[in-house]
């Protein structure tokens, strides 16, 4: 499933929303959940998953093709986790 | 860097103030999205969002595991486990490097 086609379910099911409509809260959705993970906030929502942001050091890394050392700067990235009942769900369990 | 938890309450709140819905058909489409994503990855599709990232189903074969407390061996059954792959978009905002 991608972008579009979520946006189309939803525009299905409320057909008293101009799809624009919905785009811009599909949009205001993913959006939140970026602004929160810029400002190193976590993101819980219950039943789905969570997405929270870790700190990786930094260190030296290797240029695959020359061989040669380079600094890799410290950096947040953004995690994933999976909520109990979707995981529940993804191993038919729920 | 605060601590701050968001949840649906908060995510409704944005579209809230964003497009003129009331609060309760805000709080509505959150929970839509999330279970139209949901049913999506458990029919066993992958869940792809432009500029944000993509939810991707991964099958784990069965394996013995060992509880690292006691050392003892535990048969792990075959899973299906979700990774998500966040977009370059997101990895840029949240590295905390260059711009923002």
């Amino acid at each position: 499933m991608i972008r579009s086609e979520l946006v189309q379910k939803i525009a299905d099911e409320n057909p008293q929303l101009f799809q624009r409509d919905v785009e811009r809260i599909v949009n205001t959705l993913f959006e939140e959940i970026i602004n929160a993970l810029a400002d190193g906030d976590r993101v819980e929502l219950r039943g789905f998953g969570a997405f929270s942001v870790k700190q990786r050091d930094a260190r030296i890394g290797r240029n695959p093709r020359s061989g040669e050392s380079v600094e890799v700067e410290a950096k947040n990235v953004p995690f994933f986790k999976t909520g109990k009942l979707l995981r529940d769900r993804l191993n038919g369990k729920a | 860097m605060s601590e701050k938890t968001l949840t649906r309450v908060d995510l409704s709140e944005a579209i809230f103030n964003e497009v003129g819905l009331s609060r309760n058909e805000s709080a509505a489409l959150v929970q839509s999205v999330l279970q139209h994503m949901s049913d999506a990855l458990v029919s066993g599709e992958n869940v792809k969002i432009s500029s944000f990232g993509t939810f991707s189903l991964r099958d784990k074969n069965a394996r013995v595991g060992r509880n690292p407390k006691t050392g003892e061996e535990v048969p792990i059954s075959p899973r299906r486990v979700l990774t998500f792959r966040p977009s370059n978009l997101m990895k840029d905002r949240v590295s905390g490097q260059s711009q923002d």
